[in-house]
């Protein structure tokens, strides 16, 4: 069974209720730009905490490495100069990885009963032997988070290293960071943390600093402080206002009472063609809708 | 919202899918949730230092294993002192990659050997390895020493031989390669300090 | 550092010039978000690069590499020029009111006594004016002209701001805000702290470079104070120990040094570092240098060194000239170098001009390596295409490679940047057939001794009587060799007050090295270490990290040398009259009542001496007060003064344009025919820097998969409009030559490197991580210092590595 710590609060796929008796107290990672120097400690030890090592890969002409998220990179550090005063250079760096939504549209568009959960205390976590490889977990997110394993094709993303959390520690990132850029603790506890910031911030000139806790998604258990709180946009693209894509709500709304009436056998197949086969690539319009 | 027709297509199989999986027996109570186990609980802890820069930072290092006579110690994991009053249990990406310090590939195993001229190693005892270093040393001091100066002034010194010691070898190490060295004679004796 | 990692977070004002400590020091550079965010201090950035450091500063601004001294200078100017000094401070605690030498003189950038043949000066009129009594001969009121203020405000008002923004290329206006903010820390409840690294060491004028940084330091009274202080934020792990423990060609453990040819007189070799106080009432500690030279003596030689033998003086080898690392190799390129071991050492990819190197390498009959990794220079030899074309069978050169265990494997002590020395312990054990340093240098010295009783040779003596007590003669245990460095009594030591009075037991270890002797009674081989190892046990393995005061001491954390202490010269963290400065950052202050000084550090000050008594902080200076005025201890001059590294874009020094001895540093050594190998600005038009990154370690993390993902290949960084100018996008690969040769690597185009304006002349700067090279589990490179310069800074020998000529061009 789970752990009492963790209890479920949320499971895709399934509609057997959660526990709800024991309390439990919602946690988040606050992680402050303004403190990051982006040396990437980070990415090394949830490397090494979780057992993954990503391909030595090559320099295309930035400090980005790896690319991009993979199977074996669960947080990346994306870099951006931009001067949003003329002549006041800033190069803003962005530990990305998953938000750990509090309506999480991974969960929300599993249908592998189990491949997805969110404990009580917030964290979201991939069980990858439930996984099936369909990929909906990549459509639900509004942060382009999950990624496919090219040797089990299943996916895999940031677990907030819910084995440490689980007896009582930090995840790895959090612990690790040199600078105090990334802390952790009760969501409550962060958010007041993140207010102290903002004010120090404000006070050297960053009028526009803020919390970043996107409430499109329900607010996240990862949340950013930004320098310029009023664009996101300028950290590698952070969504300004992130919300679960639309075809996961639909499915939320719209396939259970299909499912419901019951539904033909040329549907059936398509589900099995996903298990055995996996997903086709979805068409980059239709990824954007 | 705009849903193509495709994409209707796929939220339809995908909800039966799920229930589905319900209905052929993949019951949701047997589709257990965990967090992966704890992987340090027994693993033995032993405190150190980072050997890169000069921060000093504490390390925590864990081995399988709990030191009795019949298990093999291998460091699984290392992470930060949270004792350590510098370094308060963080690391850098170079301490935090520590593990794939003590296990890469290129580690030495064995001493090695390139004679004159060859275009490859040869394996070399230790004991054959010393008895040659000391020959050559021996050789090169007895036949290159200078007792004296042009001035016949005392100055007992080796310069045809040279070494380089390792700024991140510990004191004691160091210490004991000094006394060693200038007992030798030697002057082209230097350290990382220099460079 | 003269203050330690932690006590960074007291202070108010960071200046990172010389340095990148987030990136080289990401867990040491923590204290100083600590600051930040705890008392509001606020960071400046000085430096080539917009670096991971200036990305989280409050203020950044660029500087052409190779010209802090005209920057510093700039800022010397500018709080003389409008008083924003610390007046008691420096009227007590400086040389300011000392009179300079009547002959000492400065002429077109030119000092007194120099010797363009030599390249060297004669500095005999660089010193003070010594009067009758035997003392330095002052000026309280600092009117006289030849009083060190006056010399010193004369010299820097050269160093106007349009002066320094043509040499530097900092814009003015930048320039001057960071005066203003420097200048706000001269108030006596401010401090500013300076973290500086391997960008002021790797300069033809490096050691100038940090004198000058010390200076403003001094003028501002930040030395000596909780959250002040001149920061060196060392490279390796433990380069602070072996540099303690003297590992350099000059030294011998604990700063002493050893002597040179004509000192064949022992009493004269020590009455001339044993040094007599300069002022009235000064404690000048070096006078003690001769128990601290003994007690080593005894500890290496033992029963061998007596009185007699003048304690084995000459045993020890006397020098010629220097024997720094490049000297080494120029006489191993000239063929008079026979063997060479390399213990953790890879020269041939972290010493200049790597063609020289390796050239140099060939012609040694045997060379030994000593390393946990396969490194470059054991594999000198082999073939590596592109990255290492050379031909095995014509190099004759014998190659040892013996395998080392590495820091996991081991027992030992570590001395980090804050002068704390911390034990660590084995976890593992190594692979293979690795052995410990230890037992590696004790297996050849044995050898070595067993031949030297067997056959004889030249001069045994020292061999055959060095101290090897060792239980395991074959494996000298760190503990052993802990209490050894640490000190021990041989005898019964006494109270010099009270004969009768044993102060250590014979055989017992020694508290520190206030109990050491020169007369045999006492053993230690490393004096600024002893207290490491007491009667108590290993202080080394302390871990209690209580912080009893709030400012970070942690007086009960393993040992810092010396004697504990934390914060150097802390005496001068209070008033004349005992008083701390801030009280609110209270490092120690005279009690009255008890008669002693104390406080959250030990005293860096004779702990019963009175404020009365007129003693000074600087108690290993024989005035008692730091210095501005150099005296004849640097190479190139008693004041920093701005000379353009040995290759610079510029064909003049700005300050000195007509006189060309002045262009470069007059007293840099250069060795015959490395001259030709410099270029010049028409085929070279580029500065060129190298330098560390955050994800990589010197040439060991390229062994390290982890690492290697997370910065796999090699890269250089240009600016936007040399790019444009070339045609380079990112991701490019391009060439970069020096006149020594060529690296192709990816480029990286950025924002962050900027383009100068420098005396009117556009000045583009290409920027080279070190890295990597042939051996690793990274994507192999070429080896960086394929393209340094052969030369270092006259003080140190340390090479050039930081401003240096190039071309560029698209491959």
């Amino acid at each position: 069974m789970a752990l009492q710590s963790l209890d479920i609060k949320a499971r895709s796929a399934t509609t057997t209720p959660s526990p709800q008796a024991r309390g439990a107290i919602p946690v988040a990672k606050l992680i402050d730009i303004s403190k990051c120097i982006g040396c990437k400690a980070c990415q090394v030890a949830c490397m090494e905490w979780n057992d993954l090592r990503d391909e030595i890969g090559s320099n295309v002409g930035i400090y980005d490495n790896p690319r991009d998220l993979s199977d074996q990179s669960w947080t990346v550090m994306r870099f951006s100069e931009v001067e949003v005063q003329q002549g006041r250079l800033e190069w803003l760096i962005r530990k990305d990885g998953c938000m750990h939504c509090a309506d999480p549209g991974c969960l929300k568009a599993c249908p592998a009963p189990g491949a997805i959960v969110k404990y009580a205390n917030g964290i979201v976590d991939f069980h990858e032997e439930n996984c099936i490889g369909c990929g909906y977990c990549l459509t639900g997110c509004p942060f382009d988070i999950p990624r496919f394993s090219k040797k089990d094709r299943k996916a895999y993303k940031c677990t907030l290293c819910s084995d440490r959390v689980a007896v009582g520690l930090e995840p790895a990132c959090v612990k690790i960071c040199p600078t105090g850029a990334i802390v952790f603790g009760s969501k409550e506890d962060m958010i007041h943390h993140a207010e102290g910031r903002i004010a120090d911030l404000k006070e050297r000139g960053y009028a526009n600093a803020a919390l970043y806790d996107p409430q499109g998604v329900g607010g996240t258990h990862v949340m950013y402080v930004l320098q310029h709180g009023d664009q996101p946009e300028l950290y590698a693209k952070l969504p300004k206002d992130p919300s679960v894509s639309p075809l996961v709500s639909l499915w939320k709304g719209v396939a259970k009472p299909l499912m419901s009436l019951g539904i033909g056998l040329a549907v059936f197949a398509g589900f099995f063609h996903f298990v055995s086969a996996g997903p086709k690539e979805v068409e980059e319009e239709e990824e954007r809708s | 919202m705009q849903v193509t027709r495709r994409q209707f297509f796929r939220i339809c199989a995908a909800g039966v899918g799920g229930s589905s999986l319900a209905a052929l027996g993949f019951a949701p109570g047997e589709a257990l949730a965990e967090v992966r186990a704890f992987k340090l609980a027994r693993a033995t802890e032993t405190r150190n230092t980072c050997p890169y820069c000069s921060v000093g930072c504490g390390l925590l290092m864990y081995s399988l294993g709990d030191k009795a006579k019949n298990a093999h110690t291998e460091i699984i994991h290392i992470e930060g002192d949270p004792d350590h009053p510098v370094n308060r249990g963080t690391l850098c990406p170079k301490g935090a990659g520590l593990l794939d310090f003590v296990h890469s590939p290129n580690r030495l195993k064995r001493p090695e050997y390139r004679a004159p001229g060859s275009k490859e190693w040869t394996p070399i005892s230790w004991d054959e390895a010393f008895t040659r270093i000391a020959r050559l040393m021996k050789d090169d001091r007895d036949r290159n020493f200078i007792a004296t100066n042009e001035k016949g002034e005392t100055v007992n010194r080796w310069v045809s031989t040279g070494m380089l010691a390792a700024s991140a070898s510990s004191n004691e190490t160091g210490y004991l390669t000094h006394k060693i060295a200038r007992s030798l004679g030697m002057l082209a004796f230097d350290n990382q300090a220099r460079v | 550092m003269t203050n330690h990692w932690v006590d960074i977070k007291n202070t108010d004002l960071v200046l990172i010039m010389g340095g990148n400590a987030a990136e080289a020091h990401p867990c040491g550079f923590k204290w100083v978000t600590e600051a930040k965010a705890h008392r509001k201090a606020r960071l400046i950035v000085v430096d080539p690069r917009f670096t991971r450091s200036a990305a989280v500063s409050d203020f950044y601004t660029p500087i052409r590499a190779g010209s802090d001294i005209a920057f510093l200078g700039g800022v010397i100017h500018y709080l003389l020029s409008h008083d924003r000094i610390h007046h008691e401070y420096v009227k007590h605690y400086t040389d300011m009111s000392f009179l300079v030498k009547d002959d000492f003189g400065f002429e077109d950038g030119i000092f007194s006594g120099y010797n363009p043949e030599k390249r060297s000066y004669d500095k005999s009129s660089w010193g003070y004016q010594i009067g009758a009594d035997g003392y330095v001969v002052t000026d309280p009121t600092l009117q006289h002209p030849r009083c060190v203020y006056q010399m010193m405000k004369a010299h820097y008002s050269r160093y106007t701001p349009d002066m320094v923004s043509s040499i530097c290329g900092t814009p003015k206006e930048d320039f001057l805000k960071v005066c203003a903010m420097i200048a706000e820390t001269s108030a006596s409840n401010k401090t500013m702290t300076i973290m500086y690294a391997l960008g002021w060491t790797q300069h033809s004028q490096g050691s100038q470079m940090i004198r000058t940084g010390a200076m403003v330091q001094l003028l501002l009274g930040n030395i000596g104070v909780a959250g002040g202080g001149m920061n060196a934020l060392r490279g390796h792990s433990n380069i602070q120990g072996l540099t303690d423990l003297g590992l350099l060609s000059n030294l011998l453990p604990g700063y002493m040094t050893l002597p040179g040819d004509a000192e064949q007189d022992y009493a004269a070799y020590i009455a001339k570092r044993a040094f007599k106080p300069l002022r009235p009432g000064q404690l000048s500690y070096w006078s003690n240098y001769g128990k601290f030279h003994v007690s080593t003596m005894k500890a290496w030689y033992g029963d061998a060194a007596t009185a007699e033998n003048n304690w084995a003086y000459d045993w020890l080898p006397k020098l010629d000239k220097g024997y720094d690392i490049l000297q080494v190799f120029e006489n191993m390129n000239q063929g008079k170098v026979n063997g060479y071991v390399c213990q953790g050492f890879n020269p041939l990819s972290s010493a200049p001009c790597k063609v020289k190197v390796s050239g140099s390498l060939a012609k040694l009959k045997f060379l030994v390596t000593i390393d946990p990794l396969a490194t470059e220079t054991s594999e000198f030899w082999q073939n590596h295409g592109e990255y290492n074309d050379v031909d095995p069978a014509k190099i004759q050169t014998e190659v040892f490679r013996l395998p080392s265990t590495c820091f996991a494997e081991e027992d030992g002590s570590l001395v980090s940047s804050s002068r704390v020395l911390q034990w660590h312990w084995k976890a593992a054990e190594p692979p293979g057939d690795a052995r410990s340093d230890q037992e590696i240098m004790a297996g050849i010295f044995l050898k070595l001794r067993e031949l030297y009783q067997k056959e004889g040779g030249a001069f045994p003596d020292p061999i055959l009587n060095l101290t090897w007590k060792y239980k395991q003669p074959h494996f000298p245990s760190p503990e052993e060799l802990a209490k050894e460095f640490s000190g021990k009594a041989l005898k019964d030591v006494t109270d010099p007050k009270d004969p009768a009075k044993v102060l250590v037991k014979a055989g017992e270890q020694l508290n520190g090295f206030a109990e050491l002797r020169d007369d045999g009674s006492t053993a230690c081989g490393c004096w600024i270490f002893s207290g490491a190892w007491t009667e108590k046990g290993n202080l080394m393995a302390r871990r209690d990290n209580s912080d009893p005061f709030g400012i970070g001491q942690t007086l009960n954390w393993a040992f810092a040398w010396p004697a504990n202490r934390r914060v150097l010269y802390n005496r001068a963290s209070c008033d004349p009259s005992g008083k701390p400065y801030d009280p609110s950052r209270k490092l120690i202050a005279w009690d009255a009542a008890t008669g002693k000084w104390g406080g959250s550090d030990i005293p860096d000050f004779k702990p019963d001496s009175a404020p009365e008594d007129g003693m000074s902080p600087f108690i290993m200076n024989p005035e008692g007060v730091a210095r501005f005025f150099a005296v004849d201890k640097m190479a190139e001059g008693p004041f920093p003064e701005h000379y353009e590294p040995l290759e610079s874009p510029l064909a003049v020094n700005l300050l000195h344009p007509k006189n060309d001895k002045a262009r470069a540093n007059p007293a840099a050594r250069v060795f015959k025919g490395d001259w030709e190998t410099f270029g010049k600005a028409d085929k070279f038009p580029y500065v060129c820097t190298t330098y560390r990154l955050t994800e990589h370690f010197h040439f060991w993390t390229k062994h390290v998969r982890l690492n290697a993902i997370v910065q796999p290949e090699q890269f250089v960084e240009i600016g936007e409009e040399l790019a444009k100018d070339k045609g380079i996008k990112a991701g490019d690969h391009v060439r970069v030559k020096s006149n020594r040769g060529f690296i192709v690597a990816v480029a990286v185009v950025t924002k962050r490197v900027r383009t100068l304006d420098v005396g009117g002349r556009k000045v583009h700067t290409v920027g080279v991580p070190i890295h990597w090279g042939f051996t690793g589990v990274a994507k192999n490179g070429y080896i960086t210092n394929t393209l340094t310069p052969f030369v270092g800074d006259a003080n140190t020998q340390t090479p050039e590595f930081k401003s240096f000529l190039v071309d560029l061009e698209k491959v």
